[in-house]
């Protein structure tokens, strides 16, 4: 990682473009063909997008990635890493933008939030960052806010999240959480008449906040009935006593937003204790492709997964986006939901820094809403005004190989609204 | 809570949730035995536990994938190998450990936490390095997954009596080779009197040496039966670290008996309370239990009874 900060362009001296193309050539082999026109290719002048000092020159765009490569989190943001840096080799080789080469500063988060407002400092004051994509956790976006608000920088978050924030300098690119759970609750209500549910998860914010507007729903709009509702401490590997008490209860549904280790625990307890969900529905927030490699596909086959993006999508953009996903990061790297919004984190910037004609945080900040991305793997999306995504909501269910088969989606794109009002 | 069950309901799920509390108790014991034989009889505040169970864990996921690719008609007894396996290597590991590591800071008790805590950092990395930061997805045969149908509303888990069976198989051997053993004389003999110990002949660094790989070896099973029940990732150790020292502290660290009185204690408490109550509420008044208990009986539940 820190190979790619030692490399970071002091002058333009004579052996900046030999080594910029061999840099390209180990970075994007297929795209050799075009490298000559690359170096060549200009933009408009530096001084015209950039009026406040962010690290651009006539060839090159700064960029920082901010995720977790060491400590806990670092399962869960490695996907997201992944997917950044292919988008942003994906726009290198199709010319950059606005004429100019994206660099990366990576700085790593380590899973501690005081790291990430610390390193966020770090790419927004001393590197000049146009913009940075990262942060994983609502705790760590939460932390770095203060900084990107401060220091005027633009972030892309990329992870489904539980809402109630808005700012002026963070796109958010996964879903909120009405975004993600109402249209699957209608899903399952209408599909399978189902009626009463047992909400569980882990115990923090994104949990809490996503169960309380489950509840709001099932209890308001479905006329359902809530049976029962759980929260266990993060890192729980126990749950043999509520699954008992699920039985009891016999829901029709079981809503889990259960994560990381404890997710694991819990699929496996539920098969060992001859839960088969095939018959009893189970419907999760928080299983991705991603969490299905440690779960193991056997051991929650038959569960529903309410997402935006799933890898088994079927649709062009789709296919292009995971052969060269593979190409990357070889064959067997599965691609979750969270995976796929990180990758549309540089292609909105590109696109929003096309249409504002300028890299300044202001500008793109305001040319955001409207921006649509007509190649994204999950389909069409756009920013809306309150700088989310307009996006589907979709309903997998999974099969014993880790895949989803994708079994709903909504017609419409669903209306992001991180201030749900009714369900607070 | 109970008006809306049946009788017959209610009676499988008592037996189902008497169930649960003894698996409960069984996985207690079985990540506290390792630690209580090092840090009970040693001393040595060993914060890379969880590290070496997690050893014993991907040697497991190590072996189940050379035999699906190369004994793919033996996978069905593998977990046996594994287990082995597990215990070697992680064995292994903890006698390097302690010759490099530990057995300098005899003498600094509080010394060896530092020393472990950031071993416990090491191994981390070195496990996130070499098998990558996502979990790995152990496959386990096909007999050991899903449940005994006892009646038609009760059911048992069968890896939940595998774990059992496991616990109480350790357990045997580790008091048989406490109490009949020579070397469980020696290392009686060691923890009571070292300077006396040695005066009469016994080899402590030896001893001590020995008593560290048991341990650790006996974490490495625990992590390879857990890939049953939990998760396989670098810092899955982490989960299982606070229980298990929460329970050997509790038992009285130099009482192996005092071990399982508290694996069982804690395991009842918590898992009644998690059906009575609400997973974060049952270790709330757990923990508060704890420590109301342990300040008036800071020795733990049992002591050893030793001049000092």
């Amino acid at each position: 990682m820190s190979g790619e900060k030692d490399s970071r362009p002091r002058a333009e001296g004579p052996d900046s473009s030999l080594r910029r193309r061999l840099l390209m050539g180990m970075a994007a082999l297929p795209a050799m063909a075009a490298a000559p026109r690359l170096a060549a290719a200009a933009g408009p002048a530096t001084a015209a997008v950039n009026t406040t000092g962010l690290a651009i020159t006539d060839s090159e765009v700064t960029v920082g990635i901010l995720h977790s490569v060491t400590g806990t989190m670092a399962i869960s943001e490695t996907g997201s890493i992944q997917a950044e840096k292919l988008a942003i080799e994906q726009i290198n080789a199709m010319g950059g933008v606005l004429g100019r080469r994206i660099k990366v500063i990576q700085e790593d988060g380590g899973s501690d939030w005081p790291t990430f407002a610390e390193k966020a400092k770090k790419l927004l004051v001393n590197d000049k960052c146009a913009a940075v994509f990262g942060c994983w956790t609502s705790a760590s976006r939460k932390a770095v806010l203060p900084v990107f608000e401060q220091y005027n920088g633009m972030l892309y978050y990329p992870t489904f999240y539980e809402g109630l924030e808005q700012s002026k300098n963070v796109i958010y690119t996964g879903q909120e959480a009405t975004q993600q759970i109402l249209a699957g609750l209608n899903w399952i209500n209408k599909e399978r008449g189902s009626k009463s549910f047992f909400l569980i998860g882990s115990d923090y914010i994104w949990p809490r906040t996503s169960n309380k507007i489950a509840r709001k729903h099932i209890e308001a709009v479905l006329k359902g009935r809530v049976v029962g509702e759980e929260y266990f401490p993060l890192g729980h590997t126990q749950f043999n006593s509520v699954i008992n008490k699920i039985k009891l209860s016999k829901p029709d549904v079981i809503f889990a937003d259960v994560v990381g280790g404890s997710n694991v625990a819990f699929y496996k307890q539920l098969k060992a204790a001859g839960v088969d969900l095939s018959r009893q529905a189970l419907m999760t927030i928080s299983v991705t492709e991603d969490e299905i490699d440690g779960i193991g596909g056997e051991n929650i086959a038959g569960a529903f997964a309410c997402m935006k993006y799933f890898q088994s999508l079927q649709n062009e953009n789709n296919t292009r986006f995971v052969e060269a996903f593979h190409r990357m990061w070889g064959p067997k790297t599965v691609i979750g939901d969270v995976t796929q919004a990180a990758y549309l984190g540089p292609w909105l910037w590109k696109l929003t820094a096309e249409k504002a004609e300028s890299f300044d945080v202001d500008k793109i900040a305001a040319a955001s809403a409207g921006i649509e991305f007509k190649g994204a793997p999950e389909g069409y999306v756009r920013i809306h005004p309150n700088h989310h995504l307009w996006s589907k909501t979709r309903v997998g269910r999974a099969r014993t190989d880790g895949q989803f088969d994708v079994i709903y989606e909504t017609a419409e794109l669903m209306e992001p609204d991180p201030f749900p009002k009714g369900y607070q | 809570m109970f008006g809306d069950y049946s009788l017959s309901d209610l009676g499988s799920i008592f037996v189902m949730q008497g169930f649960a509390g003894l698996i409960l108790f069984s996985v207690f014991v079985l990540m506290a035995l390792g630690l209580a034989i090092i840090f009970g009889q040693m001393g040595v505040i060993n914060m890379a536990h969880g590290e070496f169970m997690i050893l014993g864990a991907y040697v497991t996921y190590l072996t189940a994938t050379f035999f699906q690719n190369h004994l793919p008609g033996l996978f069905d007894a593998y977990f046996f190998v594994a287990m082995v396996l597990a215990f070697l290597a992680a064995g292994a590991l903890g006698m390097a450990v302690e010759w490099l590591l530990i057995r300098h800071l005899y003498r600094r008790p509080l010394d060896t936490l530092l020393a472990t805590w950031g071993l416990s950092l090491i191994l981390q990395q070195a496990y996130r390095s070499s098998f990558g930061a996502r979990e790995v997805g152990v496959d386990l045969p096909g007999w050991m997954i899903g449940s005994l149908q006892a009646t038609e509303t009760i059911e048992i888990q069968i890896n939940g009596l595998f774990i059992m069976a496991l616990t109480v198989l350790i357990t045997i051997a580790v008091g048989l080779m406490m109490f009949r053993s020579r070397w469980g004389q020696q290392v009686r003999a060691v923890v009571q009197n070292r300077v006396m110990a040695g005066a009469v002949g016994i080899d402590t660094g030896r001893v001590d040496r020995l008593t560290f790989g048991i341990g650790c070896g006996i974490a490495g099973i625990a992590g390879s039966a857990f890939t049953m029940i939990g998760s396989t990732g670098p810092t899955s150790g982490q989960l299982y670290i606070v229980n298990t020292f929460l329970i050997v502290v509790f038992g009285g660290a130099q009482s192996l008996l005092g071990t399982i009185a508290s694996a069982f204690t804690i395991s009842q408490t918590q898992s009644t309370l998690e059906f009575f109550t609400s997973g974060s509420m049952a270790s709330v008044i757990t923990l508060l239990g704890v420590v109301g208990i342990l300040m008036l009986r800071p020795q733990g539940l049992f002591t050893l009874k030793i001049r000092r």
